[in-house]
């Protein structure tokens, strides 16, 4: 990224989107978009001030919604170009509320609640679609529980988890008791209020709680309502106590030592997805390893049809798995999932090489989704002029693995069709290949 | 005007970087407490040193106060360290007379909760960066020449597409191919999925664009023999029709393929007349096969994913529903079995392909790896784990998928390009992420099957990668060295070749006749570890030497 972003013949423009294009192969031209950030980016140093001083906390997308961040943001510390941006959905100021903080901690005097969205005509030669994937939403499979059971996560989140920039640390905690800990520091709080006005009840009688639920029955305080108002008080700090401590032992006494993997969900699929997204097999395989390499006491199963490790040094891996990282490759897709009452998701499954109906209780599930095209992509193909396949990736053909279906045009990466890193890079280079190719051998011919 | 023998005058700069710095350190008395050490004349602090207003700053003050080394105490060097020493070249100080010291990531960041030690830290750090800078020396960079061309090692479909897409970008291209016809396996396959299209038709597209190209020279019949050379600049000997002629090129892609493993006889019965591998499937399907089969087997996996060779080929599961489907097409009485332990139908298209197989009537069943299935006279035999039963399916025909394996000259080939090859052979690229295509040494490059099986659509992705990556370096005029490489004392020297093994990059050589190790400063690229290797010191790395080491480390600890 950073090579990227600082490369003299790349003109990086963050935050923007193609709205038009005309013309053809060697003379195009297209038009682009620069949304407001409302921040200078010629200014903006990166040095996160801003944010610092912010009041208003928002969901953190990136972290999957495990965390919070700013209203005014970077969307991930290493981003490029590294400068800030203000999500005017969330941020008080543009929401017609008193603030502007931001502005008045930046020395840089980089904010701009005036910016507007700029317009650029680009003339090209040639142009290459790398729009990506997104994830298949897990909750169109109601029987896998996603959405409603709390450990059952999708694996981007899982890789959250394991991060150890990531919203736990990279120590991988069951979301139930992600929520338990919050409900304990709310729990926290209001035992803290109620211990303040029981504090204050204690000076004046000169006498603890305790003793005064426990005094004989003729010593009397005064007047009445003190006294109720004291004891119920008193009930009720208790009760919270009990239930904080019950929440706090829980939470305690949790591990997410068994893992479950559950591969093809939403691929593979003819309800949704019928191809298979190339590589979840080994992203499962990764992150059992990992959580392994962080919690020694990691017990891994991974439910799928075929375990397609095909990449270099990919099946030498996920035999590594299997044998150093206690993986069990059970082949059988996940029927159903439930949940008893503690949280603890149980998996209902054929293990077909045993022929047998099955169910396993594990502690934490992890959803391998499918790989689909990133949201615009009909919309952007059309603006392009460009022919997608059945699934909605850009069509390409196997003889001309980067063409579109118009000349000048080229796509790499996931927008084409699910590949891993590997590919994904190596493509990237024939794609600028054909760019340069229909640029230079114009800038010849001409 | 600056020089190394003069008396250093040393100027620092001690960033605030907004609040980042000065936020949780006290940049004034780190900026007083600089002005105590030895050799330095000037202090400043700057808000934000890597600004314009920074920049100018440190350009005026080496003009105005003739610094002849500079300190940055800021941020740390992967983000500004080159646009700083590019500001002391324009200033006309040599660029390696500057020091960068690391007060934000590695002293405010980490110590935000306290301020007094990360205010002690950081006059630690630039007493010691400024000890270092005392020591420095200028040093030069190396301008080199390109020769604007390239030479493909290999000329089939991967090669092919290599030297077609850098002839188009303007570069003359030397395609060497060992047989005698272009096309590599290519040349042997039936037909090509999806839609069943003759390869012969794709074969004469390439063959011809290579051979009518003028910028593109074949030669077939032809094999390396010698390399010299590095980056831009490389002599390559090639041996055809009886002579051995020179080619000076630039750069050099290997698209040298791989070779379908043939299984010893014996195994499962190959004998190459009933048990066939899926190559020996498609020339018999071009022949035509009469009669037609009554019933085709095929056992995926076999000589692969063992302990002998545990990688998977990848591409066999794609070929075996290939050659399934013809023969469906071709014969619809014929039944056709696939026995797998894994159906690496992986991505979009080859999902389908497998969706269509099975619409097709292809059977498909599962074996698992300790019990293989056994081929007999008229039947194999098969453990078929889902049904739970043993299984003997009629065989008139035995196909074997067989992995594809490194070509037997694949160690010959890296011995000339000095380039490694992985424990299967193949050969070993720059990242197996992030650079698949290039070799850690510069200037060569790797597509396809020479780098693992691949089948024609990533073949000829990988090829016009290739041909990217190296247009990436045939496009500049000049190829510049840093300045911060190794070198060797050849007085202390006595070729104990330490240093010669453990450069990752293969920049050092032993010069026989002198009897010691020399640096090539284009190949090398300032790690050190040839530094941290040698017993006697010979070898340093320039910018990173002993001496300007101990400096600092002698004043690590001096103020305790």
């Amino acid at each position: 990224m950073l090579d990227a972003g600082r490369h003299p013949n790349i003109h990086l423009l963050a935050y923007s989107q193609v709205e038009e294009l005309k013309g053809e192969v060697g003379n195009f031209t297209v038009r682009v978009r620069m949304k407001a950030r409302y921040v200078d980016e010629n200014k903006c140093t990166g040095c996160g001030t801003c944010a610092e001083k912010c009041p208003t906390p928002v969901l953190d997308a990136y972290n999957r919604n495990l965390a919070h961040r700013r209203a005014i943001y970077k969307y991930f510390a290493q981003g490029i170009p590294s400068v800030y941006t203000i999500d005017t959905e969330h941020c008080r100021q543009f929401q017609g509320k008193k603030c502007g903080v931001c502005a008045k901690v930046c020395q840089a005097e980089a904010v701009d609640f005036e910016q507007q969205d700029r317009i650029l005509d680009l003339n090209v030669g040639a142009v290459i679609a790398a729009t990506g994937y997104d994830l298949f939403d897990a909750s169109r499979i109601p029987e896998y529980g996603y959405g409603k059971f709390p450990n059952v996560m999708a694996a981007i989140e899982f890789e959250r988890l394991l991060s150890a920039g990531g919203p736990t640390a990279g120590h991988v905690v069951r979301p139930s008791d992600l929520q338990a800990e919050e409900a304990c520091r709310s729990l926290d709080k209001q035992i803290l209020k109620l211990s303040r006005s029981l504090d204050s009840l204690e000076k004046k009688y000169g006498m603890s709680s305790k003793d005064f639920l426990d005094r004989p029955a003729d010593v009397k305080p005064d007047p009445q309502d003190d006294l109720v108002r004291w004891s119920e008080l008193y009930k009720e700090h208790q009760d919270l106590v009990i239930a904080r401590d019950a929440l706090k032992e829980k939470v305690e006494h949790s591990h997410a030592d068994k893992l479950a993997f559950v591969q093809c969900v939403g691929s593979r699929d003819f309800r949704f997805n019928a191809y298979c997204s190339g590589w979840c097999c080994m992203h499962s395989i990764k992150e059992a390893i990992i959580a392994k390499e962080h919690n020694p006491e990691t017990q891994s199963y991974i439910f799928g049809m075929d375990i397609r490790a095909v990449g270099k040094g990919f099946e030498e891996y996920k035999i590594r798995g299997g044998k150093d990282s206690e993986i069990t490759y059970i082949r059988g897709r996940v029927a159903e999932i439930t949940e008893t009452e503690d949280h603890q998701p149980v998996i209902w499954y054929e293990d077909t090489r045993e022929r047998k109906v099955k169910h396993l209780p594990v502690d934490l599930v992890i959803l391998a989704t499918a790989c689909e095209p990133s949201k615009g992509t009909r919309e952007l193909a059309e603006i392009l002029g460009v022919e997608l396949d059945a699934y909605g990736f850009i069509k390409s053909d196997p003889s001309h693995p980067v063409d579109t279906s118009v000349p000048g045009i080229f796509t790499c990466g996931c927008a084409q069709s699910p590949i891993d890193i590997p590919e994904s890079v190596a493509q990237a280079s024939s794609a600028a290949a054909r760019a340069a190719e229909a640029v230079l051998s114009r800038k010849a011919a001409a | 005007m600056s020089n190394s023998e003069a008396k250093p005058r040393i100027g620092v700069f001690v960033c605030c970087c907004g609040s980042n710095i000065a936020g949780y350190v006290d940049v004034p008395a780190v900026a007083k407490y600089a002005r105590t050490l030895p050799n330095v004349v000037l202090v400043q602090e700057n808000l934000y040193t890597c600004s314009e207003g920074g920049i100018n700053e440190i350009k005026n003050a080496i003009v105005e106060q003739q610094l002849n080394r500079v300190v940055v105490a800021s941020c740390t060097p992967r983000t500004h360290e080159p646009l700083f020493r590019n500001s002391c070249k324009e200033a006309g100080l040599n660029p390696y007379l500057f020091e960068m010291v690391n007060i934000r990531d590695q002293c405010s960041w980490v110590h935000m909760k306290e301020r007094e030690k990360g205010t002690e830290k950081a006059k630690d750090l630039i007493r010691m960066g400024v000890a270092k800078a005392a020591m420095l020396t200028p040093l030069d960079s190396v301008e080199l020449g390109v020769t604007h061309s390239a030479l493909v090692i290999g000329g089939g479909i991967a090669g092919m597409s290599a030297a077609e897409s850098l002839a188009g970008m303007g570069y003359p291209v030397i395609l060497v191919e060992k047989q005698r016809r272009l096309g590599g396996l290519l040349n042997q396959l039936h037909k090509i999925y999806p839609g069943a299209r003759d390869p012969r038709a794709l074969l004469e597209e390439h063959v011809d664009r290579v051979t009518k190209d003028a910028r593109i020279t074949v030669i077939t019949d032809a094999e390396v023999q010698s390399v010299d050379g590095y980056i831009g600049n490389f002599n390559v000997g090639v041996s055809s029709d009886g002579r051995t002629r020179l080619y000076e090129v630039g750069a050099l892609v290997v698209a040298t393929g791989a070779t379908v493993r043939q299984p010893p006889d014996g195994v499962y019965e190959y004998d190459g007349r009933r048990v066939i591998t899926q190559i020996q499937l498609e020339r018999r399907l071009s022949e035509g096969i009469d009669p037609a089969p009554r019933n085709v087997v095929m056992v995926q996996c076999v000589g692969a994913r063992v302990r002998e060779r545990p990688y998977c080929s990848r591409i066999c599961c794609q070929i075996a529903i290939k050659n399934a489907l013809e023969i469906r097409r071709l014969f619809p009485d014929t039944h056709v079995s696939i026995l797998y332990r894994d159906l690496q139908m992986y991505g979009v298209a080859n999902e389908e392909m497998l969706r269509k197989a099975k619409e097709a009537g292809v059977r498909f069943m599962y074996y698992d790896v300790d019990r293989p299935p056994e081929v007999e006279n008229e039947h194999v035999k098969i453990s078929h784990q889902l049904l739970g039963k043993e299984l003997d399916l009629p065989a008139d025909l035995v196909i074997l998928s067989t992995p594809l394996v490194a070509n037997e000259d694949a160690p010959r080939l890296s011995g000339l390009l000095r380039v490694p090859l992985d424990a299967n052979n193949f050969f070993l690229e720059g990242h197996v992420k992030l650079k698949p295509l290039d070799f850690a040494s510069e200037g060569i490059y790797l597509c396809g099957s020479a780098r693992y099986p691949a089948n024609l659509a990533e073949s000829i992705a990988q090829g016009l990668g290739a041909a990217s990556r190296a247009a990436t370096l045939l496009s500049k005029e000049h190829l510049y060295t840093s300045g911060i490489t190794a070198s060797v004392n050849p007085e202390s020297c006595v070729g104990c070749l330490g240093c010669v093994q453990t450069c990752p990059f293969q920049a050092i050589s032993f010069d026989p006749e002198q009897g010691v190790c020399k640096v090539n400063p284009v190949l090398c690229k300032g790690c050190g570890t040839c530094a941290a290797t040698c017993p006697s010191q010979s070898i340093q790395l320039m910018g990173f030497t002993p001496k300007q080491l101990y400096a600092q480390i002698d004043q690590v600890l001096a103020d305790d």
